[in-house]
């Protein structure tokens, strides 16, 4: 009973809150022991939060008993260690901002609290979202619910090892390459990164500014779409955001892609190393979808070769003025012996950065330099145009486009680590996404070896409803649920 | 010449914080944006752009239609986010210029950007203090950047438009322009050359000039002590130099030669600006008389040296001009407000001055009364007239009380009456002294009349 409890979709947990079934206490009592239980083993959460949980999981029985609950009303969420939460010591996973407790609270993260949801803690992250196995955490791995050898993907590993493990029901990340869809492939869970000023970012750690987005990961595409629609929006404290429209979400009766033309991008499809189990998980969903009614078409990419290349110019260009404000002097970490100002800002950043975060602050130097700026950086934003115009292009012949969302499933641990460039290849299906501000989701669609296999939908910019309808019914015909990780 | 300039705004540049006020405590007006704390972004104020645009338009600038914000990356304790917000090579505004007397000083841009904190050292010297501390009370605060082309070619001519851009930015109201509250800094870039020759040589930048006559003579040192080192065989070294108010000369603060990379890129959390054009029609359309033009309106009927001063500050100008108006006399009432409203700044409404100058004109008061009514109805905001009526200084000019007036000072003073009758024609001014003191109402035209007549 208890472990049925954790999982609950939010539908079906709303409505056993709204009959009296159960309380947000039970819930959240429900995930607090299976955390116990697990985490453990699997390590998704860098810190708890009890005092929210008590006080929010409080609040929103009280308003169920008044007949005022707000959507999310008792629904226990987990949130990555990027989104600052007002008085939650929130670290990027990174040892230089050990201790800082944010005076301020993302407003996605708000307008979700807003709408009722408890906050159970907060995950492990590749530092400062930086990598694909969260294995660059500044703390500790987390590790594959479904294979505890297994790395989770990355950058957001912890939210979505979280979600896949029953121990939260959705789960916050941010995805600047594919830190959202990646880990929700890997782990067997549903994960999306909306179109690039759907959500505001403001109370998020900037890694690269022009690349992140705010998105949710659930077990159940419904479950994604309605905490997006919950947190997307105009921000008056974020220019770059803003409310068009294109986030209807579905109705139980909506969302069939019969006569939808999906595109399957040849350069996607055949991208160098990919893995036999993954092909032949996404053609079984090929299949399903044009059983659906889809009709497939062939589209191409063609400047995906350079995508790679000009993601780690401009991630790395805006990381490395990102992250200059972590010098020591208001907050985080300090090294306060150091004799001049210059030796303080070296030894600080030296001891709180990890090897992938100093590394991409001098690439990201490097780059903007003068006399390379207009090699690498420049150069770089053009093949961003570029990559806009494939997809631009593409869209012209699709109305969504699918592919693997990652080449690979779950790797071993360590198994990467000495090399970053193998790590970089982890990404190549869904940066795209990123460099273009497309919306894009992970769907599970199968499993090779035993280990999840994701499906990437993505769609035209701020066409959320046109990649959730696909996603929806492909994950109505294929009859591929979420399932949750018995772990141990 | 690099002039910043802090626009008129109530709050800072990006985030909601008011602007502090001078010698606010240290980090009092300051927000998690300001600071620079992790996930917090800019945005843009409007007043901000707004005073910039306005700016650019009064220095007859064009405003291209896409503008956009940059980094400036570089560390240091006074620059929270480690990157300053500013414009590179899509700025607010290009290509203006500006006449200063003679001179058509051409203006390259103008653009936005945020202030940095301040550092305070414990004890007086940098490399001595063992301690430095932070206020970011300024951090944040909006810069327009005006700078300008060479054509400027002696410390007068930069003294002349740096009080020009004062002026030109009041009269917008665009900015208060205080250079001492620090709203407006000045930097000129100085670089001399042979007479004969075109090539400027190697320029030096000042910093730390506080008034406009620090600034003319900072430049005439540094004009000076180019000329030595060259003359000496030497050669001038790119750099930044300080003036130094105390020691009245320029001193060397850092080197310019290796320049530092600031690493520029675009702010990826500010949307490019698309400049509206019926914004800027607006703008153009409300934008007040321009000082020169007003000036030249002055020129008119007014001697050059009034307008120096009436044309140099848009109140004392509107002050002028709705006075005569009013029924004021033109000549009189401009000498007024150079010899008594400018160097007080006390201003009093155009119809009280109107009516005072009438009154001082017909010669119903003494000049010295006027001073004191002046002062009076500024103060208590009440009419000229009521004051002179309430206090009796309606000016004395009745032949019969004045005759036996002048007759008393004549018996009182002997010696110069005599004195004048022998021909010492000064000694007119002790009789006249003693006349005002024992009757400060007496209409000084009348009452000299009668002496000279009395003397005869």
């Amino acid at each position: 009973m208890i472990d049925d409890l954790t999982e609950l979709t939010i539908k079906d947990a709303a409505r056993l809150l709204r009959l009296g079934s159960i309380s947000s206490a039970d819930l959240v009592t429900a995930h607090v022991e299976r955390i116990e239980r697990l985490d453990p083993h699997v390590k998704a959460y860098l810190r708890f939060t009890p005092e929210l949980w008590e006080k929010q999981a409080d609040e929103a029985d009280r308003k169920i008993g008044q007949g005022e609950a707000p959507p999310l009303a008792g629904i226990p969420m987990a949130v990555k260690d990027v989104l600052c939460v007002r008085g939650v010591e929130t670290t990027a996973g990174s040892q230089i901002l050990r201790g800082f407790k944010p005076p301020y609270t993302a407003t996605a993260v708000a307008r979700l609290f807003e709408a009722g949801a408890v906050m159970l803690g907060v995950t492990n992250c590749d530092e400062f979202a930086m990598g694909s196995s969260t294995e660059n955490s500044g703390y500790f791995p987390t590790r594959n619910p479904w294979d505890l050898d297994r790395v989770p993907g990355g950058s957001s590993g912890g939210s979505a090892a979280a979600v896949a493990a029953g121990e939260a029901m959705i789960a916050l990340g941010s995805d600047t390459g594919g830190s959202i869809r990646q880990p929700a492939a890997l782990c067997g869970v549903v994960g999306m990164k909306p179109t690039y000023g759907r959500v505001s970012r403001y109370g998020l750690i900037a890694f690269a500014s022009s690349l992140d987005q705010i998105g949710p990961f659930a077990r159940t595409v419904d479950d994604a779409a309605i905490t997006l629609s919950l947190m997307a929006g105009f921000d008056p404290l974020d220019a770059t955001s803003s409310d068009r429209p294109g986030l209807e979400v579905l109705n139980s009766s909506g969302g069939t892609v019969k006569g939808m033309r999906l595109g399957v991008p040849r350069e996607y499809y055949d991208v160098k190393g990919i893995e036999p189990g993954v092909k032949a998980a996404l053609d079984a969903a090929l299949f399903i979808l044009r059983n659906a009614g889809a009709e497939i078409v062939d589209v191409s990419l063609p400047h995906t070769d350079y995508g790679l290349a000009a993601y780690y110019i401009i991630a790395p260009a805006e990381c490395s003025s990102n992250l200059a404000r972590f010098d020591g002097v208001r907050y985080g970490l300090a090294e306060v012996d150091a004799p001049n100002i210059t030796d303080e800002y070296m030894q600080t950043r030296r001891k709180g950065f990890g090897t992938e975060v100093r590394r991409r602050v001098m690439l990201g130097t490097y780059a903007l330099s003068s006399g390379y700026y207009d090699a690498y950086y420049l150069k770089a934003q053009k093949v961003r145009t570029l990559i806009k115009r494939d997809f631009d292009e593409a869209f012209k012949k699709c109305d969504a486009i699918v592919s693997a969302t990652s080449p690979t499933v779950a790797f071993p641990i360590g198994s990467k680590t000495q090399d970053p460039l193998s790590m970089y290849l982890c990404d190549v299906l869904t940066l795209g996404g990123n460099l273009a501000g497309l919306p894009g989701i992970s769907v599970p669609c199968g499993t090779s070896d035993g280990l999840p296999v994701g499906l990437q939908v993505l769609g035209p910019q701020w066409g959320e409803s046109v990649v959730l309808r696909v996603a929806r019914s492909y994950e109505e015909a294929s009859e591929i649920r979420a399932e949750v990780a018995s772990v141990v | 010449m690099e002039v910043h300039v802090q626009p008129k705004t109530r709050t800072k540049m990006f985030c909601g914080c008011a602007v502090a006020p001078l010698n606010a405590p240290p980090n009092t007006y300051v927000c998690e944006i300001c600071l620079g704390l992790p996930g917090t972004l800019p945005v843009a104020n409007k007043a901000a752009v707004e005073a910039c645009l306005k700016t650019a338009l009064a220095l007859n600038c064009e405003i291209p239609r896409h503008t956009k914000f940059d980094r400036k990356n570089y560390m240091y304790p006074d620059l929270p986010k480690g990157y300053q917000i500013s414009q590179y090579d899509l700025p607010m505004s290009v290509s203006g210029h500006v006449e200063v007397a003679t001179r058509k000083v051409r203006i390259r841009r103008v653009h936005l950007e945020e202030d940095t904190g301040k550092l305070v050292h414990a004890g007086d010297k940098l490399h001595k203090a063992w301690e430095s501390y932070v206020d970011l009370n300024r951090a944040g605060v909006p810069l327009m950047e005006i700078v300008s082309e060479p054509d400027l070619r002696s410390a007068d001519e930069a003294r002349d438009y740096a009080t020009e851009l004062r002026t030109l930015l009041r009269a917008i109201g665009a900015s208060e322009a205080e250079m001492e509250k620090g709203q407006m800094r000045v930097e000129p870039n100085i670089s001399i050359r042979r007479a004969a020759s075109d090539e400027l040589g190697v320029k030096t930048e000042l910093k730390n000039i506080n008034s406009f006559r620090a600034l003319h003579r900072a430049i005439l040192f540094e004009v000076e002590r180019q000329t030595q080192v060259l003359e000496s065989g030497g050669r001038v070294v790119q750099e930044t130099r300080g003036w130094s108010e105390a020691e009245q000369r320029t001193f060397s603060q850092r080197s310019k030669e290796f320049a530092e990379d600031y690493r520029y890129f675009p702010e990826p959390d500010l949307p490019p600006l698309e400049v509206e054009r019926e914004w800027i029609d607006e703008l153009r359309r409300n934008l007040p008389e321009l000082p020169s033009v007003r000036r030249a309106r002055l020129l008119d009927h007014l001697p050059a040296a009034q307008v120096a001063v009436i044309g140099a500050d848009r109140e004392l100008a509107d002050l002028y001009e709705n006075a005569v108006a009013r029924g004021a006399p033109a000549l009189p009432t401009a000498n007024w407000i150079v010899n008594e409203v400018a160097p007080t700044g006390k201003l009093s409404p155009p119809e009280n001055l109107a009516e005072l100058m009438k009154l001082l004109h017909d010669g119903a008061i003494t000049r010295d009364s006027a001073r004191e009514v002046y002062v009076e109805s500024v103060e208590t905001g009440r009419t000229p007239a009521e004051i002179v009526a309430e206090h009796g200084y309606a000016q004395v000019s009745d032949e019969s009380e004045l005759r036996v007036l002048a007759e008393a000072v004549i018996d009182a003073n002997p010696k110069a009456a005599a004195d004048y009758r022998n021909g010492k024609k000064q000694a007119m001014q002790a009789l006249m002294a003693d006349l005002r003191k024992r009757a400060p109402h007496a209409n000084p035209k009348v009452a000299n009349e009668l002496l000279l007549k009395l003397l005869a």
